[in-house]
């Protein structure tokens, strides 16, 4: 019975929760036996807003980039977000419906971002929408959802300063990707010096931002912070700059195409990541763009994040099974396709604790769920709609996948407005 | 920004600073000298240039994986039959374009732009049907992996030589071909004047075709070249096609020496002020101080002197 899959956990203020998802599990089988409808609740009832919600389905939206430049990143987003859909459905739906998704390509174009999710909010009237990747395009989408009062599942990492009552955040902010992964190290490979390097965009110079005054705070020192065009592809001349400063850490958030030239550059010049001088830590190369890279050039580097591919947890296990089988053998599963595959489950987790598709019902409920299946282990949604979760370091290796090498022992707190970082 | 550094160090990042500005400049050269022949001879603005150097990486692309697969043991040495592959399959798919679209648009150079511009449209949504979106990830052999020591300090690319080895062997070729040839005359002379060139019996649409494809087959040599520096992917045609006409157009449209000059004074100004500066300032810099040299000379650093 799919319905009672999220909630295997003793947690205390879980219990009425679980009490009634029993309850609608045993509904369920009655339902099943029977074949009669009567177990469901009521469209009148569980929709008071008019959503594309029936008897038997609701309609979701999903909204990347399916072309253009972004699609190198989106696709997988689409795809994990669709695997998770049809996992909900063949267990049995949300609320007693079967999911039905329409799709919008975004086109890697912001303005675009804006029309299609004003579309799948008017006229689809989607019960949340799962969407979006960079931050322009969030923040394109927003005063739309602001406007209808829609819900956006957004599964990027990203650089915080935002908290919007109609976002869920599913990725990480950046304090909870750059504290940990700087603690350790400062602490593990007594790290002294800094070199921050970033693509030229909201994103890098926040993150640089965070990490040069945490740098500070532990009494450390940033030696160099670069900024690059974004598709800058000629690195030569900053790989220069680094040899001649000697950092013992290279600190890197370059993006795209621009990630691909850096590496394959960097390790032109001899540079040769396993022997850690300098050691460096990105929180920009997931398992995904190490396909485009070539895991020979990064062989050795140290990502943050929180979700790796090797995860060695059952959930994990069964989730990267789940992705191959749908998807095919070749696939590889970034942070990002993680962070979004969490979406539709957190949606139905708030939508079952509402008892409702109501967007405002559903807000109400959102602090506290909790999701204990996802691939990157327990979760659960803080009220600033951002998730707690573990900050992990991963080595990459020749095959490009990363080896765990360290976890925080206690989820990290969101704090998407840290302060004096404004 | 220099206290504290032995002599002998300075004097190794100065070498490979030295070094990584000829090797902007090789860059430069490769990547602008198709588009100096296709703009610069026929006035037609390629906007699929860097389409057409992606082409050029994919077929890289595949024949590295046809190496791995059936020919394991030559791998080492597939990079040159790949670069003469992506040669010819970029020139024949130019004669293909030129054939189809561009030579109905010669006397309207707008005109190309937009459907140059469309053709990269397509031609970006056909790799991504094909390959996928994602980037893809060219092997190199071993020996072209890696920094060749020449002191202690002082590492050279091992692939920035090669590149650089390639953009000269091109432009060597190419000066050759184009002052040194028949063909090369016969390609000047219609540039400097259509009428009396066909008059004199010059089969000037001929000329047209073959041109625009060496031009396009050139971008496929240099996007085969780039996959040892960047990436492989759908749109990185793009990161390319802004400096790329940056080039061309600064040294003055017309003239190939022009073109190569002007690579050198833009690789050498950028690559300076990086060091001294950061990446998005130097960006900033160079494009200013080409901004204002094309105030003071409109036709750019090397214009063909010809009676209009």
């Amino acid at each position: 019975m799919g319905t009672i899959d999220i909630i295997a956990s003793e947690r205390p203020f879980e219990k009425k929760l679980k009490f009634r998802k029993s309850l609608m599990a045993l509904a369920a089988s009655v339902m099943l036996v029977s074949s009669v409808q009567a177990a469901t609740p009521s469209t009148a009832e569980v929709n008071t807003t008019g959503l594309a919600v029936t008897d038997d389905t609701v309609t979701v939206g999903i909204l990347h980039s399916i072309t253009g430049t972004m699609s190198i990143s989106e696709i997988g987003s689409v795809q994990a977000e669709k695997l998770a859909i049809e996992q909900i459905n063949a267990s049995g739906g949300v609320l007693g419906r079967q999911i039905d998704f329409v799709q919008e390509d975004g086109a890697s174009d912001w303005p675009t971002f804006a029309e299609k999710s004003r579309k799948l909010l008017r006229q689809d009237n989607v019960a949340a929408i799962f969407g979006a990747w960079t931050s322009a395009s969030r923040k394109a989408i927003l005063p739309v959802i602001e406007q209808y009062n829609g819900m956006l599942y957004y599964p990027t990492f990203y650089e915080g300063l935002e908290q919007s009552p109609n976002v869920v955040y599913t990725g990480q902010e950046a304090t909870q990707q750059i504290l940990a992964s700087l603690d350790w190290v400062a602490r593990e490979k007594g790290a002294k010096t800094f070199y921050l390097l970033g693509s030229d965009y909201i994103w890098p110079r926040t993150s640089n931002k965070i990490a040069r005054k945490h740098i500070d705070k532990l009494g450390l020192k940033v030696v160099g912070e670069e900024y690059y065009p974004l598709g800058h592809t000629q690195f030569n001349t900053v790989i220069n700059k680094i040899k001649l400063r000697k950092p013992d850490v290279i600190f890197a958030s370059v993006v795209g195409g621009s990630n691909v030239a850096f590496y394959k550059q960097m390790k032109a010049a001899g540079v040769d990541f396993t022997d850690e001088k300098p050691l460096l830590l990105t929180i920009s190369v997931t398992e995904d763009e190490i396909r485009g890279i070539g895991g020979e050039n990064v062989e050795g580097i140290y990502a943050s994040m929180k979700y790796f591919q090797s995860l060695d947890n059952p959930n994990n296990k069964a989730f990267v099974a789940a992705f191959k089988e749908a998807y095919g053998d070749d696939m590889v599963i970034g942070d990002v396709t993680q962070a979004a595959y969490l979406g539709p489950w957190l949606w139905k987790a708030a939508v079952e604790k509402a008892g409702s598709f109501d967007v405002d019902k559903i807000r109400e409920e959102f602090a506290g769920i909790e999701f204990d299946k996802a691939p990157e282990g327990y979760v659960r949604i803080h009220e600033n709609h951002h998730l707690w979760s573990k900050t992990r370091i991963g080595q990459a290796q020749l095959d490009g996948q990363y080896k765990v090498v360290f976890e925080t022992e206690e989820l990290m707190e969101p704090d998407p407005f840290p302060e004096g970082y404004q | 920004m220099f206290d504290g550094y032995t002599s002998s160090e300075l004097m190794s990042i100065f070498a490979m600073q030295g070094f990584a500005g000829l090797s902007l400049f090789s860059v430069f050269v490769l990547m602008a000298l198709g588009l100096a022949i296709i703009f610069g001879q026929m006035g037609v603005i390629n906007m699929a240039h860097g389409e057409f150097m992606i082409l050029g990486a994919y077929t890289t692309y595949l024949t590295s994986g046809f190496f791995q697969s059936y020919l394991p043991g030559l791998f080492g040495g597939y990079f040159f039959i790949a670069m003469i592959l992506a040669f010819l399959v970029c020139a024949a798919f130019g004669a293909l374009v030129e054939w189809l679209i561009i030579r109905r648009l010669y006397h309207r150079p707008l005109d190309t732009l937009l459907a140059t511009w469309g053709l990269s449209l397509i031609m970006q949504q056909a790799y991504r049907s094909i390959f996928g979106a994602r980037e893809v990830g060219v092997d190199l052999p071993e020996w072209m992996m890696g920094a060749f020591s020449v002191t202690d300090m002082v590492e050279l690319p091992i692939n920035g030589l090669f590149v650089m080895i390639i953009a000269l062997s091109i432009a060597v070729g190419l000066y050759l071909l184009m002052y040194r040839s028949g063909y090369g005359k016969k390609v000047r002379a219609v540039v400097q004047n259509r009428p009396m060139a066909e008059a004199v019996g010059i089969n000037s649409a001929g000329i047209d075709r073959a041109t625009f494809a060496l031009g396009c087959g050139i971008a496929g040599v240099a996007g085969a070249a780039f996959t040892m520096i960047g990436s492989t992917g759908p749109s990185s045609g793009q990161a390319y096609i802004v400096d790329t006409f940056l080039i061309v157009v600064f040294g003055g449209a017309q003239s190939l020496i022009g073109t190569i000059v002007s690579a050198f004074g833009i690789s050498q100004a950028q690559s300076t002020m990086e060091f001294f500066l950061s990446g998005s300032m130097a960006k900033v810099l160079t494009l200013l101080v080409v901004v204002g040299i094309l105030m003071i000379r409109p036709e750019g650093l090397m214009a063909l002197k010809v009676r209009r």
